[in-house]
This record gives structure tokens, sequence and C-alpha cells, in this order.
């Protein structure tokens, strides 16, 4: 390994700090792809590949992908909900690879929301 | 790079290593490749989370879900529903000790929620035997400021500002140690860590080496620019073979890098680190005896003045600084003073860390804010007292500390505060004790160790500790004298103002403070013959109360001497003259039916004992 300069400290930093937004917190979006047995069995497994091959290639630090059970609506399965920092959380649902890959280009990178497959605005209201 | 979208915090610090990470890990690795998740989810190894009393843990993140004793039966289950299903797997969750339900994020966990983490800032967090790991959190960046931006004036003052004081037990000002090095005129100097963590239940270094052993040598070069010193040692013993591991590690990869030897980083700046291992002998945590160890010559102190600031090792001016204290360093010179004295008080400023071990609920590692009441450390991090038993009192310091009772339990932990109670903060060990726990017993346990201990240079320890042992022995075994807690007294100040060094100046406070705060004991043991905590085994005799037993046999079969007879749902009884009083029956026992009677306790006494215990719960009611 060759030795260190004041600046290559700096570029070690930079170069590993997508990890860190895991285990730090403070990233800008989140998104949860619903991967219940009816996500899984309609396909989310490829959605979420798609996703993470998304985040791979744009090398952005700052968007985390979780997984939940099943959003509740089997049915339009594949779901996934996308929170973007002071923003209601938006779900997308009739999933498939090219989709995610355009939510994420649009919605997550752009921050304009792909109304075409959004399924709902906001959360459930919980007492 | 490759892109996991969970990464799972694996604690591999020596606590869980011992119950199971390793098998842990691999059972994880071949179901994350079972279920085709190798390339989502990142196993990384940690050193010592802290939470050691429920090993092995591990928290995944970003869902910060904290998961304990994960077994390999378990591994399975986990990984198919957090990982595959994305729902926390409640059965491995954080429970509290003394509720049912499950409660999993980290924040939430009371053990995690009160701590303030500066020394443990990567405790978890990083994979200490990857360097850039610590470089992404900030690491070197101290370092690479100190030796471009500060003079050595400068770097003194912002250490000397913060209020730092030496966390190895003293409390010395680091700044100011610092500083008296500093102005000595010598080709040669050395910067020396203190790794040789030597009081029974303390583990506070050892897991700060385990999990960032950078931290510690970047305080190290700080603290060699700051007194002109470009050689340093790193003495740890020999019995933390994983801290040795990883240090050795760091030093490799820091040295590979250009962070360590010589023209560091281009700036010019040469620093030359080695480790030396101790054998382990508790006085070689003193200044003095660690230098003349680290010489190779035999651990043993000698008299200051003069003090190693003008000739330590080698009788070269040298800096010798406890492993937590040089972890403090680098975010004191990146935050600044100011940011250091926020937190803590006037004179004990900043967090201290503490191996909160015994009757506790949730033993383990916690680093708290200094000025925090006790009651905090015990009740909320550390969960209260485990069984529902009472506190008795806490030991902080080791053997060289005090006993603290329950009525100073809302002392706040700053240097003065404790020293006042006649304990001392020490190096942070936190031995907490239930009333099942004889005090006279306690302080005999310390004795031994330090009588043990003694390098024997001096002779108020060599032969004062040995007689304090061999009194204390005397009263546990019902041959102690009127006079014996005077002469304990007595002869404990003598050996404090007459020993060279701090073993033998701090040995008596475990008797001196018992005796301050629990004397009633020492005269029942003295004048009744009678071990209330039912500890001591030739001052008891335990006694079936006949009027309390319900004749469930619990105690029957508990016992190894079979020295219960009875008959079901009748009162029982114990045979005398074959109980060996190992107190199994009174451990057994849930009615409460057995006393603790003083030796030799016929049915006499045990009558006007039941009868007293019965007005006293009335009266108390």
């Amino acid at each position: 390994m060759p030795r260190l300069t004041i600046a290559d400290l700096q570029k070690i930093k930079d170069q590993h700090k997508a990890e860190f937004t895991l285990r730090e917190g403070g990233y800008r979006a989140k998104v949860t792809v619903h991967m219940g047995t009816c996500g899984i069995a309609a396909g989310a497994r490829g959605v979420m590949t798609a996703l993470m091959d998304e985040i791979s290639k744009a090398n952005v630090t700052d968007v985390i992908v979780t997984t939940s059970g099943c959003a509740g609506l089997c049915a339009k399965e594949p779901l996934a909900t996308v929170e973007i920092m002071n923003q209601p959380p938006v779900k997308y649902c009739d999933l498939n690879d090219e989709k995610i890959r355009e939510i994420f280009k649009e919605h997550i990178m752009g921050g304009k929301p792909v109304e075409k497959y959004a399924l709902v605005v906001g959360s459930e209201t919980t007492y | 790079m490759e892109k996991f979208r969970a990464n799972v915090m694996l604690c591999a610090g020596t606590g869980c290593v011992a119950s199971g990470t390793g098998k842990v890990r691999e059972a994880l690795q071949a179901e994350l490749v079972k279920r085709g998740l190798q390339d989502e989810i990142k196993i990384v190894l940690t050193g010592c989370n802290g939470y050691c009393a429920e090993g092995p843990v591990l928290s995944v993140f970003p869902d910060e879900i904290f998961y304990q004793k994960v077994t390999v039966e378990e591994v399975p289950k986990l990984v198919e529903e957090h990982f595959l299903k994305g729902r926390p797997y409640e059965k491995l969750m954080f429970r509290e000790p003394e509720k049912k339900t499950a409660i999993p994020l980290m924040k939430d966990i009371p053990f995690f929620k009160h701590q303030v983490l500066r020394v443990l800032r990567n405790k978890g967090l990083i994979d200490p035997e990857k360097i850039e790991e610590y470089i992404v959190r900030d690491g070197y960046q101290a370092m690479a400021k100190a030796l471009t931006q500060m003079t050595q004036q400068d770097i003194i003052k912002v250490v000397k500002d913060s209020g730092l004081r030496g966390r190895g037990g003293a409390g010395f000002p680091t700044g100011l140690k610092w500083e008296f090095a500093s102005k000595v005129q010598s080709d040669i100097k050395y910067m020396l860590c203190n790794g040789d963590e030597g009081d029974p239940g303390a583990f506070m270094d050892r897991s700060v080496m385990e999990a960032d052993p950078h931290s510690v040598i970047e305080g190290m070069i700080i603290g060699a620019k700051a007194i002109g010193a470009h050689h340093g040692f790193i003495y740890v013993r020999a019995e933390y073979p994983l801290a040795v591991k990883r240090l050795q590690l760091a030093i490799n990869q820091a040295t590979e890098m250009g962070l360590l030897g010589k023209n560091i980083l281009d700036t010019g700046f040469d620093f030359h680190l080695e480790i030396y291992l101790g054998a382990g002998a508790f006085v070689c945590g003193e200044e003095t005896a660690l230098m003349r160890s680290l010489e190779g010559k035999r651990g043993m102190p000698r008299p200051r003045p003069p003090f190693p600031a003008h000739k330590g090792l080698w009788d070269k001016p040298s800096v010798l600084n406890n492993v937590e204290t040089l972890a403090q360093i680098a975010p004191i010179i990146l935050h600044g003073s100011e940011w250091y004295r926020s937190l803590g008080t006037e004179k004990s400023s900043g967090t201290k860390v503490f191996a909160l071990t015994g009757a506790v609920n949730n033993v383990g590692l916690v680093e708290v804010p200094m000025g925090i009441p006790l009651r905090t450390i015990i009740y909320d991090i550390g969960g209260g007292i485990r069984k529902g038993r009472k506190y008795k009192a806490v030991q902080l310091g080791g053997p060289s500390g005090g006993c603290i009772p329950e009525h100073l339990l809302d002392t706040p932990v700053t240097y003065e505060d404790i020293v006042a109670t006649g304990a001392i903060v020490g190096s942070g060990g936190m031995v907490v004790m239930d009333d099942n726990t004889c005090m006279v017993g306690t302080a005999r346990f310390f004795l031994e160790f330090t009588a043990d201990e003694s390098c024997g240079k001096c002779t108020p320890c060599r032969v004062g500790t040995k007689i304090l042992l061999d009194m204390l022995t005397d009263i546990t075994e019902g041959k102690g004298k009127e006079e014996d807690i005077e002469t304990l007294q007595d002869l404990g100040r003598d050996i404090i103002a007459s020993s060279l060094c701090g073993l033998g100046q701090t040995a008596p406070n475990p008797v001196l403070t018992t005796i301050r705060y629990f004397k009633e004991e020492y005269e029942s043991h003295i004048r009744d013959k009678w071990c209330k905590a039912g500890v001591c085994r030739k001052l008891t005799t335990f006694w079936i109360d006949e009027k309390m037993c319900k004749g469930c046999g619990a105690c029957l079969r508990a016992c190894p001497s079979k020295a219960i007879i009875g008959e079901k749902k009748k009162p029982h009884k114990i045979i005398q003259e074959v109980c060996v009083h190992c107190r199994t029956c009174y451990e057994a026992c849930k009615f409460k039916s057995i006393d603790i009677l003083p030796a030799g306790a016929d049915e006499n006494t045990a009558a006007a004992f039941a009868a007293g215990k019965g007005t006293k719960e009335k009266g108390d009611a």
C-alpha cells in the first residue's frame, strides 16, 4: 500500500462513506421493498436487485434500502415505499425491474414522484 | 465498490468470542449464501459492543435492530425473518430483564440510551482490523491537524484547557503531564501507553484496544508531538491476546500507510511504536514499576521524585498515559477543549468508561458523562439489581478503591465526590453487590489480591497487607477480637501513609470503607459469631422456620449433603451435624422460610429469631 498524504485521508473517507451511511444514519432517502410472501412471489427480489444495481451504478451514498413485510395490498405486489427526507412517503405498486429503475432516476434522484406507478402518498393512520 | 443494503455488526470482543461469535459468524455466512443474500448483506466483526452479559450480540444497520444471545441454531430463522422477509426476529431481540416486552431499537434500550460515546465512539461500528473504517470515522484527522497546524504548545494548551484527567485512576491532569515532559531538554524522550489493566472485574482498556486500536495509536502520536518524543511503547498484558493481535495489526497497517514510522504523512515527524508484553503483575500498572519492567528488569516501583517526566524509561523523560486517556485525545484536538468540557463538571470534565459488573441486570461496558449520579448508572443503565434483590454496595476502583453504600447512591461520579466517600473513581471497575454479600468477606477478598500482588519492596505494604489479611481471615472464621476493628483502622492508615507506591497507598481502602459504612457487620462477626449474609461458613447456622415452611421439598432436593429431612407438605428440618453451610437451600427456598442464624444456634435461638422477625415485619409495615 502506498504511503498516504493528508489529501489521501480524505479520499479514503469519501470512498467508504456510503457504507457508513447505513451504520450512522443521516441518509436522505429510504426505500422499503415489501417482501412478504406475496411480494416475494410477485417478484420483489428482482425489484430489489434492480434497485441495488441502480444505486451502485449511480454511486450515491445517502440512499438506503430496507425490506419489510407485506404492505397489506397483496394484489398489487410488488410494492415499495419511497421516503425522501421531509416529504411524505410514496407507495408504488405492481413494480418490476424497469419501473423501479425509472422511479430511482425520477423520484429518488430527481425528487419528482412518478405518478403513473404511484399508489398512494402518505401512510395509514395509526392509533 | 460493491454495495450492501445492510451491515450486520457482529461483536467479536473477548466476551462474545467466548460465547460463540466464531460459530455464529460461520453459520450466518453459510445461511446468507444459501439464501442468495451474500452480496446484499455484509457481516462486519466489531470490537466489544459493551453488552457482554447477553453475548454473542449483533446489531443490524440501517434498521438499528439489536439482537442478543444469538446461537447457531437460531441463525437460519434470523436470516429468513429479518433479511428475507424484512421483519425483526422478535425472539432474539433485546428484552429488559425485569419486563417481558421486546424493545427493538437500539436508541430505545436504556442500557444504550443514557450513554455518551467519546472513547467508545467506534465501538460496534467499525471493523477494528480495517484501518479504512477508522479513517472514515474521522480517524487520523486529528493527528494530521496536530502535525501540520499546531505547535507543541498549541496541543498542550488544548489538552490542558479540556480538563482531561488521567483515566487510569489517579486523575492527574493530562495536559500538565505533557507540559512537564515537553519542557525537559533531552535528545531522547518516550511516549508510553499503559495497557496493564489489572483491577479484578475491569475491562475498559481491553475493550478499547480490541474495538478501536487506532484511537490509542493516534492519541500517542499526538502526545509524542506535544512532548517531542519519537519512540513509544504500548505496555499491554499478555493475558489480552486479542488486544495484542489487533494493536499489532493496527501498528502494521498504520506503518505501511505512512501514518507511523518515519516522516508521517510527509510532515517530517517521526514516531516509532512498539508493543511490549507484560506478564500480568498488578504492580506493573504503577508507572515507575512499568518502566522498570519495560527495561527488562523486575517490575518494582521506585520513589518519586524524580518524576518520569524528568527521569523515566532508561532515565529519559517519559510520559505514560492510560489507554482510555489516549483514546480521548483525537476528538479533543478535532473539536476543541470547549466541546470536551461541554460534558462533565468543572473539575471532572468529559466522559468516563466503566466496566459494570456484579449483581446488576445489564453487565457490560458503559461510557457516561462525569458527574452522573451512581444511581443512574446502576439502576437505569445497569437495569437494577439482579433477581429483584436489594442493593448493598458498589465497589469503585477495584482493590484500590472502596465500597459505597445505599445512602450515598446519589453521589455524582467525579474525582472529588468519589474520594470524599472513601472510594476512588479508579480505572473504572464498578462491581455491584446485593444483600447476599458479606462485607467483611469482600474486604478480605480484595486484601487477598493486594497482599498477593504486593511486590515486596517496601515493608509497610509487604508486611502490612499480610497482617490485614490475616486479621480479616480470623474475623470471618470466628476468631476475631473486640479490638480488631480499631487495629485494622490504625494499621490501614499507617500503610497508606508509609507505602512507596500506589499499590500500598490504596490497598487498605476496601477495609477502611467497609468498616466506615458496615461496622455493624464487623461487630456481629466478632461479638455474635454471626455472618448475617450467610456467606462465612463458620459463622452461620441455617435453620428452617417451621411456620413458614410449606414442605415443597425444593431445599431437600437442592441440598448436596443430604442434610435436609421432611415429608411432603410438612415442615422440613436441617440436620445441623450434616449441614456444610453452603447456603444452597437458602437460595432454593421460594418462601423465605430458611433463616440465617449465628454459629451454634439451637431451638431457642431460632424461636427468638423467628419471633423477632415477626415483630420487625409488623414494625416495617
